[in-house]
């Protein structure tokens, strides 16, 4: 549940939505936003988040504190 | 706003005729496969109409890039991809991000509009292989509306091993790959990151699977008779020397040509290299590597490091006359009929040229002894001296010798004519752009500037306005030869 994109930061790139596992991340409006229900941390599939891991910008995709850590 | 290209089509010139035409240097060849030098005619027919990939072609066609592939898998330290701004004209950078399918309609329209089309690439903003879906399926798309039109794509070369087969089979017969080391301790220099096989590498393990990666893909294209360029980026300090032993890898795996080119480097452009001073190369340096790799492989100096989305002939980009909305407004049918006639013109043109080429060059046999000399043009395209001095925004620079005229780069300058004001200062930096020249060739000079110029040592020519370009250099080449004249400037 727990990651968000900071929408100002974020370059509209989509990198991270082909690599998502649970596709959790999807544009609406020109802006790319991760479903908090979907995201699983990318825990059960990869080592570490997809998303994080190819995104170009740094602090771009952070935890989303309003919401609970995932639990497998 | 770049000057408009004013196209040079003559209809009533396209009349193809047949076999038997001979070839430039007396051989007797079939007109349109008429390969120059060394070139095989398999390869001169693919690379005969492809602007980036035959200096001889960039004179007269035009390619455009698509910006359908957004997302990337590396990072480099050249690039910013944050920062879209419509000033800039660097690779990596675009003004808009289009669908598969208005980038079809893309093509289609500016086709309909600019019969020396020839090409369609894509190359970014991301990478083309990064999004292999969105690149396949535009592909696809233009395909079935214009199959006329040629296709090319650029990649890190990261995905590549990939997606050769698909390439293939998409008869994209043209790929570049960016190579700027084999050395992991170069690499890591460059490339902070990879995102490769769900993960994350930095470091030398990063540049280590960028490598493999690259030889692979670019291995298995050429097994599959795929032309091959490489683009490097000079970087100062950090790959200046590698380069020579890229040039060597790559050559020894079948590329077909190698394209040095200059890092782009401005704090303004928030690139790491940018933000950190690291400089780009001075064109002296640039020619000086470029002219350590030549021999035996084919060595591109037309590079205009295009936008990712530019339109037009090297150099020119019409991307503003085709936005989306533009766009979506046009009715487009697809009518291959005005560039089948361009290229039979070209065609024309060029056993015309390559003729006058070769006649001034008999005529001028053994005379040059070790002579050699810069010289400038101003073109705006179709192989002629047909710019005026002070509409330029930039300069070819030709070698002349006793083997001809060669064409060894470009100059970019601000234009001259701005109407009035800070032309002192612009007449200045375009006089320093060509200084090491003894001539420029223009179609008109103003007779303030052409004062200017001769005080530096620099000839202005307008004898051979609208001529050919190459047979009027030999032919002032060896004028000058024969008054006997020392020349004003020796060739670096
Ligand atoms: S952390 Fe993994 S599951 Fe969550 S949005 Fe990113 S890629 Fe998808
Ligand atoms: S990878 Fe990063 S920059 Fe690209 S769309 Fe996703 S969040 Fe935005």
């Amino acid at each position: 549940m727990p990651y968000k994109i900071v929408s100002e930061e974020c370059t509209n790139c989509a990198a991270c939505e082909t690599e998502c596992p649970n596709d959790a991340i999807n544009e609406k409006k020109s802006m790319f936003r991760i479903d908090g229900a979907l995201c699983s941390e990318c825990i059960g599939y990869f080592d570490e988040p997809q998303c994080i891991a190819v995104c170009p910008i740094p602090d771009c995709i952070v935890i989303d504190e309003k919401l609970p850590r995932y639990a497998a | 706003m770049p000057p408009k290209v004013i196209p040079i089509f003559a209809p009533q010139a396209a009349q193809t005729s047949g076999c038997g035409a001979k070839g430039g240097s007396g051989k007797s060849s079939c007109g349109s496969s008429a390969a120059p030098g060394d070139m095989s005619p398999e390869v001169w027919a693919k690379v005969k109409d492809h602007p980036c990939y035959s200096e001889q072609a960039h004179h007269h066609f035009a390619r455009m890039h698509i910006a359908v592939a957004p997302a990337c898998n590396i990072q480099c330290n050249y690039c910013n991809r944050k920062y879209d701004c419509a000033n800039e004209s660097r690779p990596g950078v675009v003004s808009e991000k289009l669908t598969p399918e208005m980038a079809a309609k893309k093509v289609l329209a500016v086709a309909a509009e600019i019969p020396q089309l020839s090409v369609v690439g894509i190359a970014g903003p991301g990478d083309a292989l990064a999004n292999p879906q969105k690149t396949f399926h535009t592909f696809n798309l233009i395909q079935q509306a214009a199959p006329d039109i040629k296709l090319c794509l650029s990649t890190n070369g990261l995905a590549l091993p990939d997606h050769v087969q698909a390439i293939a089979d998409l008869n994209v017969d043209h790929v570049t790959i960016t190579i700027n080391m084999l050395d992991p301790e170069v690499g890591e220099l460059i490339y902070p990151w990879i995102f490769y096989n769900h993960k994350r590498w930095t470091g030398r393990d990063a540049a280590k699977i960028l490598t493999e990666r690259q030889m692979l893909g670019l291995e298995m294209l050429t097994a599959k008779g795929i032309l091959v360029k490489v683009n490097s980026v000079m970087i100062p300090g950090v790959n200046d020397r590698h380069l020579a032993e890229v040039n060597k890898a790559v050559k020894s795996r079948g590329a077909f040509l190698h394209n040095i080119m200059p890092l782009i480097s401005d704090p303004a452009h928030g690139t790491h290299y940018g933000l950190t001073g690291q400089r780009g190369p001075a064109p002296q340096e640039l020619k000086a590597l470029q002219d350590s790799c030549e021999g035996g492989m084919n060595l591109m100096r037309h590079c205009r490091q295009c936008r990712a989305d530019a339109v037009g002939l090297l150099g020119e980009d019409r991307g503003a006359e085709f936005t989306s909305d533009k766009i979506a407004a046009m009715d487009i049918a697809y009518d291959p009929k005005p560039r089948q006639a361009y290229r039979s013109y070209v065609e024309r043109e060029r056993r015309d040229q390559e003729a006058a080429r070769a006649s001034e060059l008999a005529a001028m046999a053994g005379q040059a002894g070790g002579d050699k000399v810069l010289v400038a043009v101003t073109t705006k395209g179709g192989s002629r001296i047909n710019e005026h001095f002070g509409h330029a925004s930039e300069f070819q620079i030709y070698e002349l010798s006793g083997a001809g005229a060669k064409f060894v780069g470009h100059r970019k300058v601000e234009h001259y004519c701005q109407g009035g004001w800070g032309e002192e200062e612009i007449l200045e930096d375009v006089t320093a752009a060509i200084k090491d020249c003894a001539a420029v060739f223009v179609s008109r000079i103003g007779l303030c500037p052409r004062k200017d110029l001769a005080a530096a040592g620099i000839e202005a020519v307008d004898a051979y306005a609208h001529e050919y370009i190459e047979s009027s250099l030999i032919a002032w080449f060896r004028q000058r030869l024969e008054k006997d004249q020392p020349v004003a400037a020796t060739a670096a």
